[in-house]
């Protein structure tokens, strides 16, 4: 599903270098976790593989399926089923939440060659979405993220994928800044969209949400690198013990 | 102090291209108002409200020749309205409405040459007390040379929107219209205004809202590239009384819209709000002058621009607060978004108060498009070019929603969504 092979990604407006040399691949129906310290590039793979302006790729390659994803735009990557749930969602005044869905979900299936959704048809899937998620119609009529909490645009993000339907959803950090019974909603959107042909990467800090979201595989990431790759007890070792003992014996 | 020689060079010229209508209660009015013009002289460029606006194309003599694109259907033709036509300035009866409505009056200037009338009260009167402190030289021109326009009196609830409409045809028409509305206690009229009128258009409109009544005005400048325009908007309201403008722009090399309002009744409320789009070669200077002469009144001035590839916006706006008009409420924004670095935006906010328990506030802002926002956008596969529109229009927003008729509001922006999507880079 998603093949990253010997990244390297540095600023472009200053020399330094974020990526240097990721090597991960997720297959579809599995979820993948990364963990790591802060500011080791676990966002910056994110955005990258997602579009955003600001980064040079100075080696290596990432695919989505066939298709390169860094030779697209932004909007030809979701087309092609990459979802990023943003570390920090952006509020967007002015921009109903419901007109922003509505325009993603036709603009993604325009591309597609698909038939957009109909005003009616839109309604229903939305309110029943939003309902799992427990977004109440307030919510959905407001500009998009404006005065949400962080636990309401988290939720917000889950909302927008669960609409989109990615085929590769990465998911960074949706968990902090939720309560425990958010992050269990959160969850269990989430795990609703598991499905055999549907691939997750889980950028996370902390073991609890793994407890709902089971990763079939965890890596931890280091200074641009995946350092070591394991299976959920990865998750509890970091979780006990911190980061320093695998450092030290990958060093 | 009579203006210098060169200006009354140029003053003399532009009236030896016109008459001034005789005869009629109007016409005590229009020699008052040559003489205030041959007092101040047209506008020049050193003049304090002209620094940001070459007055010249508006003041010389003769237009230039402006040729009109129909390319778009008129906004409100759709609506269940009172139409009154105007061809290059002159009111045609073939294509207007029978000018009557229940609780309204609707005369043509043109036609009233009685000694006696409503009007006598209102034409001139308010533009003249709008000359103070800041003279506007231009709508003295209208007021002597106005050849046309409507007279609307107002004792109820109107049942539909008045529309004017001004249709532009001939290649050279110079037209100078002046429209009196006289508003009755607890009264209420809506006037909407589209239409590119002439190649240069010199327009008045002074609006009187008695105690407790309503004014609602609607207007659409646009379609038309070529066209030049200079509009004045005077208004007077009395207690309790509501005004509320709001003001579209899309094209025009030339929109100088000035807006004066006066709030002499205690708690009434005045909004006036614009948005425009200019592309290339636009000029369009919005300029609001609102005094408050009385306790607890409420204003507004909401205005947006976008402006690309040359174009230039600017916004003069000044709330003056008098003595005694204690707890007045005044609010004034002006914001432009460039969307690329030839664009230019010039703003003159200005706040002067004289009374010691009042809230007033202003700000004006020049900025792009939020690339974070367009980037959060993009990922959810809007395309860059919808996106931008989305941001555009979001940016917009506070100006449109001043439109309190939701139907407008509605036409509007749909006239701006298809302006975005013509002019995308
Ligand atoms: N646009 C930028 N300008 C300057 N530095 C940047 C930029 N983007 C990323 N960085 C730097 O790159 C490094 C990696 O940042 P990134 O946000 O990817 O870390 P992270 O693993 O997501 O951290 P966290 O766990 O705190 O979210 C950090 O040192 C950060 O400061
Ligand atoms: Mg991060």
């Amino acid at each position: 599903m998603l093949t990253i092979k010997n990244l390297h990604v540095k600023l472009e407006e200053e020399d330094k270098q974020i990526l240097k040399g990721v090597d991960l691949t997720v297959e579809a129906g599995k979820v993948h976790a990364i963990m790591g310290p802060n500011g080791s590039g676990k966002s910056t793979l994110s955005y990258v593989l997602s579009g955003r302006e600001g980064y040079e790729v100075t080696d290596g390659t990432a695919h989505l399926g066939d298709v390169d994803l860094l030779d697209m735009e932004p909007e030809e990557r979701a087309a092609a089923g990459l979802f990023l749930a943003f570390q920090y969602p952006v509020e967007i005044p002015g921009v109903g939440n419901m007109t922003f869905l509505r325009t993603a979900v036709n603009a993604q299936r325009k591309a597609r060659g698909e038939e957009e959704m109909s005003a009616a048809e839109f309604l229903k899937v939305v309110r029943a979405r939003a309902k799992e998620l427990q977004i109440d119609a307030d919510m959905l009529k407001r500009p998009v993220n404006v005065g949400f909490s962080g636990g309401e645009k988290k939720r917000n993000e889950i909302l927008q994928m669960a609409m989109l339907e990615p085929k590769m959803c990465i998911l960074d950090e949706t968990d902090s800044g939720l309560d425990v019974d958010a992050m269990k909603l959160v969850a269990t959107g989430v795990n609703a969209l598991r499905d055999a042909g549907r691939g997750f990467l889980v950028i996370t800090h902390y073991q609890r949400l793994l407890d709902h979201i089971k990763p079939d595989v965890v890596h931890i990431m280091a200074d641009g690198r995946i350092v070591k790759t394991g299976g959920p007890e990865l998750a509890l070792e970091v979780e006990n013990n911190g980061y320093a003992d695998i450092l030290a014996e990958v060093a | 102090m009579a203006a210098p020689a060169t200006e009354m060079d140029l003053t003399e010229a532009r009236i030896s291209d016109l008459t001034l209508p005789k005869g009629g209660w109007s016409e005590a009015a229009r020699t008052d108002a040559l003489a205030r013009l041959r007092q101040t002289g047209l506008p020049q460029r050193r003049d304090e409200y002209w620094k940001f606006t070459r007055p010249d194309m508006l003041t010389q003599a003769g237009a230039q020749a402006a040729v009109f694109e129909h390319s778009e259907a008129p906004i409100f033709g759709a609506m269940d309205v009172l139409r009154i036509v105007f061809d290059d300035g002159v009111f045609n009866p073939d294509v207007s409405d029978a000018l009557a409505m229940e609780h309204v009056s609707i005369e043509r200037l043109a036609d009233t040459d009685a000694d006696i009338h409503w009007a006598k009260g209102v034409y001139g009167v308010l533009e003249t007390a709008g000359q103070t402190p800041v003279a506007r030289p231009l709508a003295a021109l209208n007021t002597a040379f106005a050849s046309d326009g409507v007279l609307i009196h107002v004792t109820g609830k109107a049942p539909k929107p008045i529309s004017l409409v001004y249709n532009h045809g001939k290649e050279t028409s110079d037209a100078i219209l002046h429209h009196v509305i006289k508003i009755e206690a607890g009264a209420e009229l809506t006037i909407l205004e589209n239409g590119p009128a002439a190649a240069r258009f010199n327009k008045v409109m002074e609006v009187d809202v008695a105690d407790g009544a309503f004014f609602h005005h609607v207007r659409a400048q646009g379609r038309d590239h070529e066209r030049l325009a200079a509009t004045h908007i005077f208004a007077r309201l009395g207690t309790e009384s509501t005004f509320k403008s709001f003001t579209l722009t899309v094209n025009g090399r030339m929109t100088r819209n000035d807006c004066v309002i006066e709030l002499t009744g205690d708690d009434a409320i005045a909004h006036v709000a614009g948005a425009c789009v200019g592309d290339g070669d636009f000029h369009h200077d919005d300029t609001v002058f609102v005094t408050h002469d009385a306790e607890r009144c409420e204003s507004r001035q909401v205005f947006k621009k976008v402006l690309r590839n040359g174009a230039v916006g600017v916004f003069q706006g000044k709330i003056l607060v008098k003595a005694g008009a204690q707890k007045t409420d005044g609010y004034q924004i002006s914001q432009s978004l460039l969307l690329d670095e030839d664009a230019q935006f010039l703003a003159k906010p200005e706040l002067e108060i004289y009374a010691d328990d009042v809230v007033c506030s202003h700000g004006s802002t020049s900025g792009a498009i939020d690339d974070e926002a367009l980037f959060y956008l993009r990922s959810r596969g809007v395309p860059e070019s919808i996106a931008t529109d989305l941001l555009t229009l979001a940016f917009l927003a506070e100006a449109v929603e001043e439109i309190e008729d939701e139907a407008l509001r509605e036409v509007v922006v749909d006239r701006l969504e298809g302006w975005l999507e013509r002019h995308r880079s």
